[in-house]
């Protein structure tokens, strides 16, 4: 007898089994895609009831995308995306400079930044968020205001504990060699990691990547807190007022929620492999 | 953020050369690249945190100056009803979500675990509603809740004869009903851990207990279960603590209500920090959150050494 399961499903055949398998599997994928295939649907279809959504069109029309242009959704998806890129951009260099110290060089000190990191990883930013506006209306010794900018929205997602750990774990596994034979040939310091660490370090580069725009994307509070004029607001948050907006439809709303699930939809299943590789390296050392 | 991406280019600086001579060198240089990232940690993570713990003692006022209250913000929340309850709804909603992610999520691990390949594509389909953004979602699971006989699932359960439901328009099964969202959203993030878990276990350990002719649960029971615990145990931390700071998902779908039923404590902070301008309050509740946390994952961690000795 032969397992490659806990439950020995696989070993049973005969046509019983095998249906009643994929009737677990379908009822599985319909349970969890159901509500955002509803949503696909619906965001595309004419006749909306205005209290619930459909899984079979009627009429196909784009009429609720162009509806929403009225209602300025476009302008948020656009707030989205410049603070999810330059949000991103900043993240990644952060992270890669932060891990090559940490996992390169040895310092005094650096159990305790480690210890730092994880601690930032422990405290979620809701529990801050309210001294953070405080903070950020006037921030120390600088004395800036950054309530009501982009940057408020960007910096404080540029360092990310989970991003530098998991590219930190990566670049352990660079091999010094490497960098030994770099250096005895004049490299410097800044050639060396620009130009044989982070090349080698492409595929941690694509986990970071994926999970820092989700995780960006899906950031509320932030700039429910930053973005104190209508026009500066990210789609997420959007959301909410053109439900309460009487004018618009059912269908805007349906249409600018699809609008602001499908990056992380489209980015997850490009990067499937990175994806599922980086949450179970987080996962088990975090 | 121009200036940011200038302070993350200084951190580099080419050092010096013929400065291998100098002891200094080599910790200055990761010190240097370490800036950017500690820099950030520093602003928008720890100073936050120590504003919060310093301004949860003051009456926070905008313009008179703050006035020193000692711990009576602290006092407020623990004697107030709306921030017992609230704070109780963390707790059921933290602890809901998470047993129910857990148990279903391990569930359905055992179901897809396996090789094959049309196994992947149940995985990947299942794993969607993970990455899909929160304030969408919820979007889509406030219209599936419409209470009446035409909401998608009062027609779903009705299809099992089951009478329509408030969900989230009732006192009694808002909270439920948010539970009820929640855990369809941490379900695959658990299972897809407990695959990945599920992986390292020892193939012929099965193949072993099955020529001594063990059933399929004493093999889960005794191969199984004990080689996921470490797995359990982080799953069960992070989702708690997930779970107690839940924010996004009831402001979106209820808000709190009807009737602060379904309040929790980072509703009730936001509120109070930004529509009552109680930021004193606010911080203090924001530091009790952080403590629930931290007792939290210390009892976790007992536990867990207790179970391991």
């Amino acid at each position: 007898m032969r397992f490659d399961s806990a439950l020995g499903l696989e070993s049973r055949r005969g046509p019983l089994a095998v249906a009643a398998r994929f009737v677990v599997y379908g009822l599985m994928v319909v349970a969890f895609t159901g509500p955002l295939v509803g949503l696909l649907v619906s965001a595309f279809s004419k006749t909306l009831d205005p209290t619930s959504f459909t899984l079979w069109p009627d009429e196909f029309t784009l009429e609720n995308f162009v509806q929403a242009g009225e209602k300025n959704v476009y302008l948020y998806l656009l707030n989205s995306f410049v603070v999810v890129g330059f949000g991103l951009l900043l993240q990644m260099l952060v992270s890669v400079f932060a891990a090559y110290a940490l996992a390169r060089k040895k310092f005094r000190g650096m159990t305790v930044v480690m210890l730092f990191m994880l601690a930032t990883m422990m405290l979620p930013e809701e529990i801050i968020a309210i001294p953070l506006s405080l903070v950020l209306a006037d921030l120390p010794v600088l004395h800036l205001n950054l309530i009501g900018t982009y940057a408020g929205m960007i910096l404080p997602v540029g360092a990310w504990g989970f991003s530098i750990l998991v590219m930190t774990e990566f670049m352990k596994e660079v091999p010094v060699e490497l960098e030994e034979a770099a250096r005895i040939d004049g490299a410097g310091e800044l050639r060396i990691f620009a130009t044989i660490i982070v090349p080698l370090c492409r595929p941690a580069l694509g986990v970071i990547g994926v999970f820092g725009f989700t995780m960006i994307w899906d950031q509320y509070l932030l700039p429910l807190i930053v973005a104190t004029e209508s026009t500066m607001w990210t789609l997420p948050i959007a959301l909410r007022s053109l439900r309460s907006d009487e004018e618009v439809g059912i269908g805007v709303l349906l249409a600018a929620s699809l609008l602001a699930l499908l990056p992380s939809i489209i980015a997850f299943l490009a990067f499937q492999r990175q994806f599922m590789r980086g949450l179970t390296s987080g996962a088990v050392k975090g | 953020m121009t200036s940011t991406v200038t302070r993350a280019g200084a951190a580099t600086a080419p050092p010096r050369r013929r400065a291998h001579r100098v002891r200094w060198r080599g910790p200055l240089v990761a010190w240097l690249f370490l800036a950017p990232a500690l820099l950030l940690f520093l602003y928008f993570k720890f100073i936050p945190m120590f504003v919060g713990l310093w301004k949860s003692l003051f009456k926070v006022r905008t313009f008179l100056g703050d006035e020193w209250v000692g711990l009576d913000n602290y006092r407020t929340i623990i004697t107030d009803d709306v921030f017992a309850a609230a704070i109780w709804h963390s707790v059921v909603l933290a602890l809901g979500t998470t047993i129910g992610s857990l148990v279903l999520g391990l569930g359905l691990a055992l179901l897809i675990e396996g090789p094959a390949r049309y196994l992947w594509f149940v995985r990947t389909a299942a794993f969607l509603p993970v990455v899909t953004t929160m304030a969408a979602v919820a979007e889509v699971w406030r219209i599936m809740f419409h209470p009446a006989d035409n909401g998608m699932l009062n027609v779903i359960i009705g299809w099992a004869g089951v009478d329509p439901q408030p969900w989230l328009a009732s006192e009694h099964s808002s909270l439920w009903s948010i539970m009820l969202m929640s855990v369809w959203r941490g379900t695959p993030y658990d299972m897809m851990i407990f695959l990945a878990g599920l992986v390292g276990v020892d193939r012929t350990l099965y193949e072993a207990a099955a020529v001594d002719g063990a059933s399929t649960w004493r093999r889960l029971r005794h191969i199984t279960l004990p080689a996921l615990r470490p797995v359990f145990w982080i799953l069960f931390t992070l989702a708690a603590i997930r779970g107690l700071r839940v924010f996004v998902e009831v402001y979106v779908l209820t808000n709190g209500g009807p009737n602060n039923s379904s309040e929790v404590l980072m509703t009730l902070i936001y509120k109070l920090g930004f529509q009552k301008n109680e930021l004193g309050v606010a911080s203090a509740g924001g530091i009790v959150l952080f403590l629930a946390t931290l007792v939290l994952t210390v009892i976790v961690q007992l536990m867990r050494r207790r179970q391991a000795a």
